[in-house]
């Protein structure tokens, strides 16, 4: 018997060994494929299980297709933000009950109060800004001989990670005092210009405008396609027309393109707006939060995971989530305007 | 929605009467013309043509000299700005050399790990949400309306607000700090809008394909696979590209579930070294491109479903 439970234990420790520690590429590879391998067999067997037109009870089959979704949404999203929201009534060890003193200490606290000012200025600046340049520069290129190309150049910062992108800035950004022969681009500019160098990333509070610049860099390509299919898809007859009242140019943009594509202006504007409230990538790699350059979403992961404060991190998802909701209500609110007057 | 090129149009025009009488060029093609020449007009308007210049150099100037600078030697890096290297180009790949192999970096580690965490966590993700887009579109049961709002609405969540006790959890199960709890995070991320998108595609499909599969006795699993399936290869890919470049460019979800480095992704190296040592720009260079550049080619040779899907999923809610 005994000989027996050491065999089992040996075997799982085997296992769970290789299921857990995978350090060698060759050991990672094969873990992936086993992964997937697994997934797939249990996958399929669920399948296989309810693939029986008739005798099987459709509540039975319904599990088997939506079941596990909903099993892992219940697991990964519900239930942990129902329980951060639970936590962040909690102090720093989630041990004492302390009420709202999470949220007053965000809203009170100078420095979160930095925190809460240069989300806000995120949140206005990005979506409006990189709207402006992506409608802009949708409707210059419009059918005209480059197009293609010319949207490929604004478009290519999506492909890469805000990591990359904030590495790409930073070198933009460097700077050396005035002695020295300047590296980064901005500064160099300066210095042409017969100016001092400048430190983009350490002034405050200008230096957030220059961390808000990359993601606006990075969004501009998405309000491009958007905006710009649907300025294909404004009706040839109203171009036409308005063209035939004499209407150019400028006075066109503003009377005819930009009220025709609302809908989908709108929802790039509030698509881009939620996905600035949640970047923390930009402000992490590029100052660390320092600098008074922390928003919340940065925030949290300070105070979550680095001074382990997690009753005020959760605190701040919570936050963080109750911003998103008014932009959402907004979104939606616009889109049913839409459908009702088509 | 608007931003659907309108297929209606394409098919009323034949039928404009001023076409059936004759005696006048088609209307379409006259538009069509109208819009050619306000193309020209755009053009030739110089203020234009100079914005639209300015702008495609200030979205890819930045790239362009982090880009040159990955080839410069050190000392030349160090000595003075990328734009000298036109007048005295001096090409090496060191640089690449010390950050993929280099006993400081070793790149080549992280780049595995980042191919290790992708590819489960595109397929995991796309296989449950398909399936549970075809429950929620073909399979008729009770609570189906509210449970799909409901999945819906999940989008807007926040992963910040889920990461703490999902940290706790997988510590519990002793998962924290392996493969697995990176894969699951980012595959439950996904589920949303996954579900969502790849639900409006199925929704797409006519019903009477659906129906006359089920006349001829087939099941949910079989309409699933041999209707639905290879109707809905373009949705997938669509929605495999997003969760590729997703999961690839991630930092937050690898910092908090993986950023051991056996299995922290490149993001995660990258942003360390960014933290750490932020004046070795070769290394910072020749890395930041080797995370750029698979993203990259996936996202240029896919561009199309991409775009496809980028519409179906912000304009079609």
């Amino acid at each position: 018997m005994e000989n027996i439970r050491l065999w089992v234990e040996y075997f799982w420790e085997q296992i769970s060994g290789f299921l857990l520690d995978a350090e060698t590429p060759v050991h990672k590879l094969l873990l992936m494929l086993v992964a997937i391998v697994l997934f797939v067999v249990v996958m399929g067997a669920i399948l296989l299980a309810v693939d029986r037109p008739k005798r099987v009870p459709n509540w039975l089959v319904t599990a088997a297709f939506a079941g596990p979704a909903l099993l892992a949404l219940a697991f990964g999203l519900v239930y942990p933000a129902l329980r951060t929201a639970y936590q962040s009534f909690f102090n720093r060890n989630g041990q004492e009950f302390v009420g709202l003193d999470n949220y007053v200490t965000a809203f009170v606290q100078p420095e979160f109060q930095v925190v809460l000012r240069n989300t806000a200025l995120w949140v206005l600046l990005v979506p409006t800004l990189a709207t402006f340049f992506g409608l802009v520069y949708a409707v210059l290129v419009d059918r005209t001989r480059f197009e293609k190309a010319a949207k490929a150049l604004i478009f290519l910062p999506m492909a890469i990670s805000l990591v990359g992108a904030s590495i790409i800035w930073r070198f933009v950004y460097e700077f050396r005092d005035a002695a020295r022969a300047q590296t980064g681009l901005a500064n160099q500019i300066l210095v042409g210009l017969g100016l001092e160098p400048y430190q983009f990333l350490v002034n405050a509070p200008w230096n957030n405008v220059f961390l808000i610049a990359v993601l606006i860099w990075i969004q501009a390509g998405f309000a491009m396609t958007i905006l710009s299919a649907a300025i294909k898809a404004i009706p040839d007859d109203i171009v036409e027309a308005a063209r035939l009242d004499g209407l150019k140019g400028v006075q066109m943009f503003r009377y005819i393109t930009v009220p025709s594509i609302r809908p989908a202006l709108v929802v790039v504007l509030t698509t881009i707006a939620m996905t600035t409230l949640k970047v923390f990538d930009i402000v992490r790699t590029m100052t660390g939060g320092n600098f008074g350059t922390s928003v919340v979403a940065n925030e949290f992961y300070s105070q979550s995971f680095v001074q382990g404060n997690g009753g005020m991190g959760a605190a701040l998802a919570v936050i963080l989530f109750l911003i998103v909701i008014p932009v959402v209500i907004y979104n939606v609110r616009q889109l049913r305007l839409s459908e009702e007057i088509r | 929605m608007t931003t659907n090129p309108a297929p209606p149009q394409a098919f009323a025009t034949p039928t404009d009467p001023g076409e059936v009488t004759g005696g006048r060029p088609p209307g379409r093609g006259r538009a069509v013309e109208a819009r050619a020449e306000r193309a020209r007009n755009k053009l030739s308007s110089p203020w234009a043509s100079g914005l639209a210049i300015l702008i495609a150099i200030a979205w890819t100037v930045p790239t362009l000299g982090l880009f040159v600078t990955s080839f410069r030697p050190v000392q030349d890096i160090r000595a003075n700005g990328w734009w000298n290297f036109f007048a005295a180009p001096r090409v090496t790949l060191e640089n690449y050399r010390e950050v993929l192999f280099g006993s400081e970096t070793s790149l080549a580690q992280y780049v595995l790990n980042s191919v290790v965490v992708t590819i489960p966590a595109v397929i995991i993700p796309i296989s449950i949400a398909l399936l549970a887009a075809y429950a929620f579109a073909w399979i008729d049961f009770k609570g189906r309306n509210i449970l799909f709002v409901a999945v819906f609405a999940l989008q807007i969540v926040p992963i910040q607000i889920t990461m703490i006790p999902l940290l706790t959890q997988y510590v519990r199960w002793d998962l924290a700090g392996s493969f697995w709890a990176v894969w699951l995070s980012h595959s439950i991320f996904a589920l949303p809008l996954a579900i969502f998108l790849l639900h409006n595609f199925m929704k797409d499909i006519p019903p009477s394909l659906v129906e006359a599969a089920r006349v001829d006795g087939a099941g949910h699993v079989q309409i699933f696979f041999r209707v639905l399936m290879p109707l809905l290869v373009p949705a997938v890919a669509a929605f495999a590209i997003f969760q590729f470049l997703w999961v690839w460019n991630d930092l937050l979800v690898s910092l908090v579930f993986g950023s051991q480095q056996q299995v922290a992704p490149l993001t995660v190296r990258l942003a360390g070294l960014a933290g750490d040592r932020g004046e070795t720009w070769h290394l910072l260079s020749s890395g930041a491109f080797v995370a750029m550049i698979v993203p990259v080619i996936v996202f240029l040779s896919l561009q199309r479903y991409f775009v496809r899907g980028l519409l179906a999923g912000s304009v079609k809610g």
